[in-house]
């Protein structure tokens, strides 16, 4: 058997903050920039380390040079034409290749797909410790560890997580929870192009087809995020807005019993008692009273969210968190707000 | 072209059934007695695309899991909905593994069953969540990898898959072995036959279980286990201990929207 774990007594070599950052089409993700912002607090607790960004990719220069208005220390930009394209072979050898040169002690990336799929396969070949879907990290101040938070078991249990005694310590952060670090006008920093050793015969994978994807297909009683709409929508139009809520969350859309009743929406989409029982992650009831049929139907949901004019509605008291307002001025607000921390 | 013999690894974890979970509302203390464990919920839909495979080109299904004796119900379970041979990983000195130790556990097993042609994995376990063990098993066993798998298609030795992200989708060829990691919205795992739970669960099933513990495994005990882990607990708290109303205040609605939008991705709901 191989070993797999790299006992070290050398952590002291390992220096520095990084970032991998992540491009697509070009953009910089925004969990990117959160990242930085997140790494740049990390580091006032730690004296003399550096805090770099990592991007990888064909022609990302000017990318590179972007993030210079981040206040980060260096960018790193690693460019090879092999990287044009994702393939988990050709990255996971490039990013490990330089980690093992520079020797950073915290690796951060971001809760995507991509990084999900690269970022276990690049702690088990250096075989350190990989800490995935942190909402919190924090720097032991007795003795310079990071400390990742992360929640579990169904959203039920927050554990915090170590790694004492091998380098990088790695961690991958959930978009949309950390702040933003600031964007000068100005540019500062250092910029090094990185030129990776990687040749065809690197990967097992040929890509044969890159599509853009359109929206999923999800059921409502599978959908782990379901947005429904209720009387207080008023009329068929009013679900063009639930709709695009439901969009922007990669959500399903539901409805109590008014709208099917009234015609504005199939039946297809009613959750309760009459209608499907959902039990997903995040509920979110858009001018629902709350009548004990429709709770039937949604109550087991781990968390709900509730906008309602009325603040006497029943569904605020069944829900984790309520705004009392108009849902056509929240809702517009509320996916604004969400997209600016999850898209492009 | 139909491929005879191929021979596909399913990695299961029993898992507590978060959905069932229930907190002492006086002491605000989860209630661990009676708590269910049952099959995790995206290694189902691995089991799932595995039987599916043994439809269609007769494959060999092997279920493998690592953890209690009592993990033995989901071998069981997989038994009933159609796998070949089931394998419990079981010893103390395993006990604690974090995600990187538990994959070299597998892997020093799955070196012990010898051939495969596929492994199938969830693509994350609903207790700890750290969706790691499949890539990290795939390295160890230097085989490539598609996570997040959408859809499969075998000829010969090579397989067409296509994964998603976020934004994108991507489609792959590539020779067998290969590890893939799946999850719900693959495919609907089907229900066990009355005859296939009949001969799971009586006497001769529970003899076709075979137990491996680390004397049955070429592997170094210091690298796994609680104290061989890369990684330890630091400390933990449960978040969720009722359902607190708590209506959000703001001078209007753009500032209301933004802080509950905060309060969802603070709680990895967006």
């Amino acid at each position: 058997m191989k070993s797999v774990k790299v006992n070290q007594n050398n952590l002291n070599d390992y220096s520095d903050i990084w970032v991998i950052g992540e491009l697509n089409d070009g953009k910089i993700h925004p969990v990117t920039v959160e990242l930085i912002g997140k790494g740049k607090e990390l580091i006032n607790n730690l004296t003399g380390k550096k805090l770099n960004v990592i991007i990888i990719g064909y022609g990302v220069q000017n990318s590179a040079e972007k993030l210079l208005h981040y206040g980060v220390d260096k960018v790193l930009y690693v460019e090879h034409n092999l990287l044009k394209s994702f393939n988990t072979d050709y990255y996971v050898k490039a990013i490990t290749d330089l980690i093992e040169d520079r020797k950073p002690e915290i690796v951060m990336m971001g809760s995507t797909y991509t990084m999900k799929d690269i970022g276990p396969r690049i702690a088990a070949r250096l075989g350190t410790g990989l800490i995935s879907d942190c909402t919190e990290l924090e720097i032991d101040s007795s003795d310079g560890k990071l400390i990742q938070t992360k929640v579990s078991f169904g959203g039920n249990l927050l554990s915090s997580a170590i790694c004492p005694n091998n380098r990088p310590q790695m961690v991958t952060v959930k978009p949309g929870v950390m702040n933003k670090a600031e964007r000068s006008e100005e540019a500062s920093g250092k910029i090094e192009l990185v030129i990776p050793k990687l040749s065809e015969n690197d990967t097992r994978l040929n890509l044969i087809l890159k599509e853009v994807l359109e929206k999923k297909q999800v059921n409502l009683d599978k959908a782990k995020i379901v947005v429904s709409g209720g009387r207080g929508l008023k009329e068929a139009a009013g679900f063009d807005l639930i709709r695009e809520l439901a969009e922007v969350l990669n959500g399903e859309v539901g409805a109590s019993r008014v709208p099917i009743e009234a015609g504005w929406i199939d039946s297809s989409h009613q959750v309760g008692q009459t209608g499907v029982t959902v039990k997903p992650d995040l509920y979110i009831a858009c001018g629902i009273s709350g009548a004990i049929q429709h709770q039937a139907g949604m109550y087991q949901s781990k968390y709900i969210v509730a906008i309602n004019k009325d603040p006497n509605a029943p569904i605020f008291k069944i829900c984790d968190y309520g705004i009392v307002g108009d849902l056509y001025e929240v809702i517009p607000q509320l996916i604004e707000s969400i997209k600016e921390k999850r898209m492009f | 072209m139909i491929r005879s013999n191929m021979r596909i690894i399913v990695c299961i974890k029993q898992v507590p059934d978060t959905n069932e979970f229930k907190i002492d509302l006086e002491t605000g203390i989860m209630i661990r007695e009676g708590l269910p464990c049952v099959m995790n919920p995206d290694d189902k839909n691995a089991l799932e695309e595995a039987l599916r495979l043994k439809d269609e080109y007769n494959a060999e299904v092997i279920a493998l899991t690592m953890g209690p004796l009592q993990a033995k119900d989901v071998l069981k379970e997989a038994m009933a909905m159609g796998a070949d041979e089931v394998i419990l990983i079981n010893d103390l000195s395993f006990a604690g593994s974090d995600s990187l130790a538990t994959a070299a556990i597998l892997a020093a097993a799955i070196e012990r069953i010898g051939h495969y042609d596929m492994i199938l994995c969830g693509m994350q376990a609903m207790d700890g969540n750290t969706g790691q063990t499949g890539p990290q098993l795939a390295e160890l066993l230097n085989i490539p990898q598609i996570t997040y798998l959408k859809e499969l298609n075998i000829i010969d030795n090579t397989v067409t898959a296509t994964k998603w992200t976020e934004s994108e989708k991507y489609t792959f060829k590539l020779n067998m072995p290969v590890l893939l990691t799946v999850n719900n919205e693959l495919n609907d795992p089907r229900i066990p036959t009355m005859m296939g739970v009949m001969k799971a669960y009586d006497e001769a099933g529970e003899k076709k279980i075979k137990v491996w513990g680390a004397n049955d495994l070429d592997i170094d005990i210091e690298q796994v286990g609680i104290k061989g882990s890369v990684t330890n607990i630091y400390e933990s708290c449960l978040t969720h201990i009722n359902r607190v109303s708590t209506i959000i205040e703001g001078e209007d609605e753009k500032e209301m929207a933004k802080s509950l939008a905060m309060k969802l991705s603070e709680l990895n709901l967006i």
